[in-house]
């Protein structure tokens, strides 16, 4: 990579954080910096671009230790507020997914079910401090002799809690459209019949991994701003798949990227880490993830100037198509236009609605910048990087 | 011109009045029916919109409840938790008068309870039950815990 004229490293970086010279933006104002300095410019002087993104996240999950009880306990089912944890692994530990529902939840039966409270809810109420009820059901052994344990426990009171999530932060994704005659309740909204209406759920210009769309400096070991407080970059999320068609900008036009993170929930925040209930589909959480993303060179000030116009989310039937596993995207609209309430479809006027709160994003792309700002947030240089795909360059570096 | 939307509850000793032509002939208001149930031999639920100066639709008001109507401003039954909010702005697709809506550029989520017609479809939308899931036609519906 010696073709560039900007060439700096981790370490470098980090040394001016260190001293406190380090130069921050927004992936935001990074995008008026670039225009403004051209991309050679704003690579010698920016360091580091902070993204956010806060929005529904099914693959999530809490991994916990809930303690020995004594006589000790081989747990082989828990739940926590009814709802039901993984208890196949050792002793004491469970992992409690977020789109686990309650055991007597009525689920879909009088539809649209409401799906009021579930394994993100638990999670959101562990991390505001409140009290659960922790129910663990063994057959018994001669070293684990118990066979049920109950206990009232807050967050503070577990071993060990972290949230691990095998997939987050998803590189793009569809804007969701229903052309049956029907209304339908997703994972992306409500969903009004013959495309009334439209939906969308990334940060668009904010958002992680649109903002390095080849993975140069995100992968294992990268610090990042996880649900309040710090977690880490474990590798590519589950359905990673970098080989998704791309614009000229190297922009990736659908769902491609994702992300596998780790983070200690005892220092995160409700704030963003949202229990979330889908009518007709299920229970969920929000999380808010930031990633730091240092400009190394003119090609990552390119990339992290990135702008809502420059990125194409692929508009998907969710009427027919989705459901079936079959068809081609419908089309292509910009986040520009999502952002601005109304897209044209086949000739109509088809409002359109966010499901990732884009202000939320920004505070928390805002709140990392502080952080690196103020010396207490090193970047972590990525141990390995993430499955990529090649890419020629931009014309305009050349 | 100023426009209001009341809940009218019409209990079974007066269902049958013509109380609501008094209001366009004796007051020249402006109504619009939203959204209307009659539960025979209970109670009758009006969702109604008043247009008038304001003066004149305080007159109309006092003149309902002269006549024995419970007249309910409708932002006392319809509101928005903001702690439970997250601006995402689900809600904001499908709110057919634009009560909720984004403010832009910064993206967030607006509620003007003037332009609510109570119909509902937030309460079912938003994921954090921030948007109170009542229907004006459920005689059971809580009212606001900090209102008396």
């Amino acid at each position: 990579m010696g073709e560039f004229k900007i060439n700096k490293t981790f370490g470098e970086i980090n040394k001016k954080i260190q001293d406190g010279s380090v130069v921050v933006l927004t992936a935001e104002e990074m995008i008026g910096a670039t225009k403004e300095l051209g991309p050679i410019e704003a690579a010698h002087k920016v360091d580091v671009v902070t993204t956010g993104t806060f929005g529904i996240m099914c693959s999530s999950g809490a991994f916990l230790n809930f303690g020995h009880s004594k006589p000790r306990i081989k747990a082989n089912k828990v739940f926590i507020n009814g709802v039901e944890a993984y208890a196949g692994i050792a002793a004491v530990d469970c992992y409690l997914g977020a789109a686990q529902t309650r055991e007597d939840d009525p689920l879909n039966k009088v539809f649209p079910g409401r799906f009021r409270y579930g394994g993100g809810h638990v999670i959101e109420d562990l991390v505001s401090g409140k009290q659960v009820r922790l129910e663990a059901l063994a057959y018994g052994t001669d070293c684990y002799p118990n066979l049920r344990h109950e206990a009232d426990m807050a967050l503070r009171d577990f071993p060990d809690a972290w949230l691990l999530n095998p997939r987050n932060g998803y590189q793009n994704y569809n804007c969701a459209v229903n052309l049956s005659k029907k209304t339908i309740y997703t994972y992306m909204g409500v969903l009004r019949p013959d495309c009334t209406n439209a939906n969308y759920s990334t940060s668009g210009q904010l958002s992680p991994l649109l903002n390095d769309p080849f993975y140069r400096t995100i992968g294992l070991g990268t610090r990042i701003f996880l649900g309040g407080g710090v977690g880490y970059v474990i590798g590519n999320g589950t359905q990673h798949n970098p080989n998704v068609k791309r614009s000229e900008n190297g922009v990736v036009m659908g769902g491609a990227g994702t992300l596998s993170v780790k983070g200690d929930l005892k220092h995160m925040s409700p704030k963003y880490l949202r229990g979330a209930s889908l009518t007709g589909y299920g229970c969920s959480l929000n999380v808010g993830i930031g990633v730091p993303i240092p400009i190394l060179n003119e090609e990552m000030a390119m990339f992290t100037s990135v702008s809502d116009d420059d990125i194409l989310a692929p508009i998907v039937d969710y009427g027919l198509d989705y459901p079936q596993g079959t068809g081609a995207p419908l089309g292509y609209v910009s986040y520009a236009q999502l952002k601005t309430g109304e897209m044209d479809f086949n000739g109509q006027k088809v409002t359109t609605s966010p499901l990732a709160s884009y202000s939320t994003a920004l505070e928390i792309a805002v709140i990392l910048r502080d952080w690196i700002k103020s010396g207490r947030f090193l970047l972590g240089e990525p141990q390995d990087t993430l499955p990529s795909a090649p890419f020629s360059g931009f014309e305009m570096l050349k | 011109m100023t426009s209001k939307n009341v809940l009218l509850i019409f209990k079974s000793n007066i269902m049958y009045k013509p109380v609501i032509y008094r209001l366009a002939r004796d007051f020249e208001l402006v109504f619009n029916i939203l959204e209307a149930k009659i539960l025979p031999r209970k109670e009758g639920r009006i969702l109604l919109e008043l247009r008038g100066s304001e003066d004149i639709i305080a007159e109309g008001i006092r003149f309902l409840e002269q006549n024995r109507v419970v007249v309910e401003p409708l932002s006392d039954k319809v509101w928005r938790e903001d702690e439970k909010c997250v601006n995402c702005g689900a809600c904001t697709g499908l709110c057919p008068t634009d009560a909720l809506s984004m403010k832009r550029p910064e993206m967030t989520v607006s509620f003007d309870v003037e332009k609510c017609v109570a119909c509902g479809m937030c309460g079912l939308v938003c994921p954090f039950g921030a948007m109170r899931d009542i229907t004006l036609f459920d005689p059971f519906a809580e009212g606001r815990s900090d209102s008396k």
